[in-house]
């Protein structure tokens, strides 16, 4: 019964961290934007630095029309948002926030799991892509899944890299063989691991899928009201898993002064630093065209990863 | 290996024996469906539903490791491939009548003739050997790291020969055909920038 009650909290704790950090990220998205771009709009709802942005956005989206195109495949439409957001919320159980146990759940080969159902995300994407009828969201689909398949192999072989270093596949464990001088061992491949997830996620300067001046908004065009919030709750959830994820296996986690008592707070610090990161980048590089995209995956990042775990592999034998 | 916990018999179904027969069942359900259904998206869809179901297969066989790199693998990239194949190509919504190539029923001669065959081996293979759910994982990472590479290292080096092939095959085939597909790629090029890909594409693979 205790084990029951147990594992019921932690599920339900992963669920409010699930509700709430992801629009914590946008609304800092807001304000930081709107700070580097010297906006005005996005400081006036509620008076104080509008606070209120976040509320009249979530207004906004509930009282649109929920609309679905006449010639699209309505059930994989209505699905699509659906299959985009959920995986986010199974990856979180599995990241580890603080030291002994402090973890939805601990799974054997963690990392293969949260680097899996993040790959099945984009299924999403390509659903409502295809299933818009629209020509223009049909293109972002594929572009959409041009730019999954070039960037999964260099973050797949960066997280290798680490596993290899640690001797585990299990997050818990890979943060507990960390040490502080992984950090230039590892640094290459904690950035290929860095950008492939950003271009996974689509974000700037990845945002090529949904390019706004060539193909409106991609996959997600023919989308009002709440399922479209959903598509957006799913990339604000993605940074939150990605920043996590990179905090655990390339920033050693809840290692830092007294991270006894205040590893989850190490963890929390490290993940929000990297937020403000992908935000940051956001508003300060241009978009990539699409055959950069993929000469930068091809030919950039899978050679340096490639060297990362050749590298890891070397320290890993001299040093046992 | 050693996994036989003597034979409890087939009276007595624990809950994970129901969950597996069910959770087969709607596998075995969903993969009729991606050979039959009229629709080629809703094809490759059910697919995923088909391949999902057999890594919860795994989950309950407590081969985790298996049934991660399954969804992976198969849902995360092999689906997606198709798909992109399929957008690349033509997918319409609603039925497509013209994709059913006529050769059904010696396709599923083949299948028959196939499964019959799988299931023999492993009938053969294991007979009466039962997983002993409630000890320790028997394909957790480490045991399936430790029986790949200690005693079936030369089959696994095999297929890796095999997969290099492969790979050779589909760049001298793509090369074969490139001053056709260079000309097809421009007039793409010109509509949606897609050409640039399309060109990187045939040249990486």
């Amino acid at each position: 019964m205790n084990g029951t009650l147990d594992v019921i909290l932690r599920l339900v704790a992963v669920l409010v961290v699930f509700l709430v950090l992801p629009l914590v990220v946008g609304q800092t998205e807001h304000k930081v934007m709107a700070h580097m771009q010297g906006r005005l709009g996005p400081m006036y709802a509620g008076g104080f630095h509008g606070w209120a942005q976040l509320v009249a956005d979530g207004v906004k989206f509930a009282q649109k029309e929920d609309v679905v195109p006449a010639g699209a495949d309505r059930r994989i439409f209505q699905l699509a948002p659906a299959v985009s957001l959920l995986p986010y919320l199974l990856v979180l159980i599995a990241i580890p926030v603080g030291p002994n146990g402090f973890v939805g759940q601990a799974i054997d080969a963690g990392l293969f799991f949260v680097l899996a159902v993040m790959g099945v995300g984009v299924l999403g994407s390509l659903m409502a892509g295809w299933a818009s009828a629209n020509k223009f969201s049909l293109l972002g689909a594929l572009r959409t899944a041009a730019q999954l398949m070039a960037y999964e192999l260099p973050m797949l072989l960066a997280a290798g890299s680490v596993a290899m270093a640690a001797g585990t596949v299990s997050l818990p464990g890979i943060v507990q063989a960390f040490h502080w001088w992984w950090i230039p061992w590892q640094i290459v491949g904690g950035l290929v691991f860095f950008t492939a997830g950003l271009a996974e996620l689509q974000r700037p300067p990845f945002d090529m899928p949904v390019a706004d001046s060539e193909i409106i908004f991609g996959a997600y065009t023919e989308y009002t009201g709440l399922r479209f919030a959903l598509f957006l709750l799913a990339e604000y959830a993605g940074i939150v898993v990605l920043c996590a994820l990179t905090t655990v296996l390339f920033l050693g986690g809840w290692h830092g002064p007294l991270s006894g008592s205040l590893g989850w707070l190490w963890t929390l610090v490290k993940t929000a630093l990297l937020a403000f990161v992908v935000i940051w980048l956001r508003v300060s590089y241009p978009r990539l065209r699409e055959d950069q995209l993929q000469k930068l995956a091809w030919t950039v990042l899978i050679p340096l990863a490639l060297a990362q775990i050749a590298l890891t592999g070397i320290v890993k034998v001299v040093i046992s | 290996m050693t996994l036989a916990v003597g034979h409890p018999g087939f009276m007595s179904p624990s809950g994970v024996e129901i969950a597996f027969v069910l959770v087969g069942i709607a596998t075995l359900g969903a993969a009729l469906v991606t050979v039959t259904t009229r629709q080629l998206v809703h094809a490759a869809l059910w697919l995923v539903v088909a391949l999902g179901g057999l890594a919860i297969e795994y989950l309950l066989l407590t081969a985790e490791f298996i049934a991660w790199v399954q969804v992976l693998i198969y849902v995360g990239s092999v689906v997606v491939l198709l798909l992109f194949g399929l957008m690349l190509t033509r997918a319409p919504i609603g039925r497509s009548p013209d994709a059913d190539s006529g050769n059904g029923w010696v396709a599923l001669a083949v299948a028959v003739a196939a499964a019959a065959t799988l299931v023999w081996v492993v009938v053969d293979a294991f007979r009466s050997t039962w997983i002993d759910l409630g000890g320790a994982a028997q394909g957790s990472t480490k045991v399936t790291g430790t029986v790949l590479f200690r005693h079936w290292v030369l089959p696994f080096e095999a297929l890796s020969v095999l997969l290099l092939a492969a790979l050779v095959g589909a760049i001298v085939l793509s090369k074969q055909g490139a001053p056709a597909r260079r000309a097809a790629s421009a007039k793409l090029g010109a509509l949606s920038g897609l050409g640039a890909l399309s060109k990187r594409k045939t040249g990486e693979s």
